[in-house]
């Protein structure tokens, strides 16, 4: 498949093209030009490396959009083993943007879930752009009790624009299934493993990221608010959107710095969907070391040091009262 | 009580709050719903209902908690916890001078005020937004408060209340705005553990990230009529769908009759229909 170029990887996007053409041209050359192929492919890597090595907040927000990001599909299939989807809410639907089921991983039980986007237009429909509907988090609630019964680690992938804000999803109380989650996952008996791959949407991204390991992808963003979103209320237009983004501290190293997520996890050159192949094989590691670590611990270790995790959060000062 | 304490006076004073309207506070009132002249005291003694069109005004948190609790045995939980600018976040203002602005037109230092106190003598700790200080947004304090106020529950065996007035997380505080959410309701499994009752009280407005959070935690959760509650805004929603909002959409009798909420209670009942909650969950003699 053709690598998709961002605005800011046009320069990339140029050298690509024209290594295309020159192999195009040599398969029915006499002249060897291979050498000048591998020469441009080395420049190709050079300038991906500089251009990534000084991503704005912005454009690191359009690579955790990239329509070629792997998903939680490319995922569990690159991870895991044995996967058998589980459907539904037992109460409404069964929501596409939120997909889960039971798979094995080195050989053990686990249970995965994470938001699902799609690939063409009528999956991205079906799937509704990752953004779930309260049955989606129902269902993913669902799984996750699932897992504690039968002492099954949980692992999760991160990837949407946020919530559906939608008129059926306020009606079935999309509200209360989003809370609901965050008060079941502080509690839930068995290791939670969250990963941020793409795109942290506010309380949609939440609900099913409160663990004892949150861990984000070099090229993934967190976010309260979507830089878009944040732009509109703060300057009324999205274009300030990078503005924004550069404001709200959305990346991963931002966001380690302010001691708010665990680890980052690094991404190959230019991105995961670049080499989606090493991009499995790092996270294959981490997702492993942090298992090896949560396993070790009792359950009331496990939970005790996930609820002090949680109360760290927030920054304030503290002023004898007047 | 000692008789010493009662001879006390409360360790917390109402402060009344500065009037930030361009009219200056006058005898008179008009009704924003039904545009009725009111004597300012009328409304002021009818807890900020209008008398003739039952309009529930917005009340700002201390007022909240005067009229809730009884008048002695007052004391304030968490306001040594103050605000800080962790991401110097800068927009068309400040957020450091936001807060300054709001704290002065507000006379809080942020978003939530937390008291223990009773209610018909039952005792209670209660914790109520102050929507006019950056539109009752979530951020740090307020989740900190909030986790104090239940702290303070738990240690004492009392039921934690949450009166809800929000726009949602604040965005000045980036992710440590979104992590409040997570964070409340973490220590809300705790006072469930104790068996302690967790009522939450719905007014308008209560939106995103209060909302999605604990908002509908409660093991009973009421609202006010007519307040506006929800995910998502309802311009951003008909933005998204590109379709005419349902009558009466996200307002308390919508989420009554979708089944989202337990009941809707006019104020002026709200302090006997708390004791009588409560007093129920506790299996105790009813109090009035």
């Amino acid at each position: 498949m053709k690598t998709t170029f961002l605005d800011f990887e046009q320069s990339v996007a140029e050298l690509e093209n024209k290594i295309e053409e020159l192999r195009y041209v040599q398969d029915d050359s006499a002249v060897d030009i291979s050498v000048e192929i591998s020469h441009l492919e080395k420049k190709s890597l050079e300038l991906t490396k500089n251009i990534y090595a000084k991503l704005t907040p912005w454009q690191i927000s359009q690579v955790s959009r990239h329509p070629q990001r792997p998903y939680t599909y490319d995922y569990i299939s690159g991870l895991f083993t044995d996967f058998q989807e589980l459907h539904g809410d037992r109460a409404f639907a069964d929501d596409l943007a939120i997909v889960g089921g039971l798979a094995r991983f080195n050989g053990q039980s686990v249970m995965v879930i994470g938001h699902q986007k799609g690939r063409d237009t009528k999956e991205k429909i079906a799937r509704n752009f990752g953004m779930p509907r309260p049955e989606g988090y129902r269902k993913a609630l669902r799984l996750m009790k699932l897992a504690e019964k039968f002492n099954i680690p949980v692992i999760t992938f991160v990837d949407t624009p946020g919530a559906y804000p939608g008129i059926g999803a306020e009606e079935r109380g999309q509200s209360e299934a989003i809370g609901r989650n965050l008060f079941e996952m502080a509690q839930l008996k068995v290791p939670v493993i969250c990963t941020i791959i793409g795109e942290g949407g506010s309380g949609g991204a939440l609900a099913i990221a409160v663990g004892d390991v949150v861990q984000m992808l070099q090229y993934s963003t967190y976010s309260v608010i979507s830089p878009e979103g944040c732009a509109t209320i703060l300057w009324k237009t999205a274009e300030r959107a990078s503005d924004a983004a550069e404001a709200l501290g959305i990346t991963a190293t931002r966001l380690k710095t302010l001691g708010l997520i665990d680890k980052v996890v690094p991404e190959p050159i230019g991105g995961a969907h670049r080499d989606p192949q090493a991009m499995m094989a790092t996270m294959k590691k981490s997702i492993a070391d942090s298992l090896k670590v949560l396993k070790a611990k009792s359950v009331d270790e496990l939970l005790e040091s996930r609820f002090d995790r949680l109360m760290e959060h927030g920054k304030f000062k503290e002023e004898a009262a007047a | 009580m000692s008789w010493l304490q009662k001879l006390l006076p409360p360790k917390i004073k109402s402060r009344t709050t500065p009037n930030t309207s361009a009219v200056p506070e006058g005898l008179w009132s008009k009704c924003s719903a039904c545009s009725a002249v009111l004597y300012r005291s009328d409304l002021e003694n009818n807890l900020e209902v209008c008398p003739k069109c039952n309009f529930h005004n917005a009340v700002p948190a201390r007022a909240r908690l005067n009229q809730l609790l009884d008048v002695e045995g007052r004391y304030e939980i968490g306001s040594e916890v103050k605000p800080v600018d962790v991401l110097k976040f800068k927009a068309n203002k400040r957020y450091s001078d936001q807060l300054t602005a709001s704290a002065a037109s507000t006379g809080e230092d942020d978003a939530m005020v937390v008291m223990q106190g009773s209610i018909l003598s039952v005792p209670v700790v209660v914790a109520a937004f102050e929507y006019k200080f950056i539109g009752g947004s979530m951020g740090s304090v307020v989740g900190e408060r909030f986790v104090r106020g239940v702290k303070v529950a738990i240690e004492n065996d009392l039921p934690f209340i949450c009166v809800s007035a929000s726009g949602g997380a604040r965005m000045m505080e980036g992710l440590n705005s979104l992590m409040q959410m997570a964070k409340t309701n973490a220590i809300l499994t705790k006072l469930a553990d104790k068996k302690l009752p967790f009522i939450s009280l719905l007014t308008d407005p209560t939106m995103g990230g209060v909302s999605a959070s604990f908002a509908f935690i409660g093991d009973v959760v009421m609202a006010e009529p007519g307040a506006l509650i929800g995910f998502a805004g309802p311009r951003v929603i008909e933005q998204t769908v590109r379709e005419t909002l349902p009558e009466g959409f996200q307002r308390s009798e919508f989420l009554l009759e979708k089944g989202a909420i337990d009941m809707i209670v006019d104020r002026r009942e709200l302090r006997q229909r708390l004791a009588d909650v409560l007093t129920l969950l506790n299996n105790q003699a009813a109090v009035n």
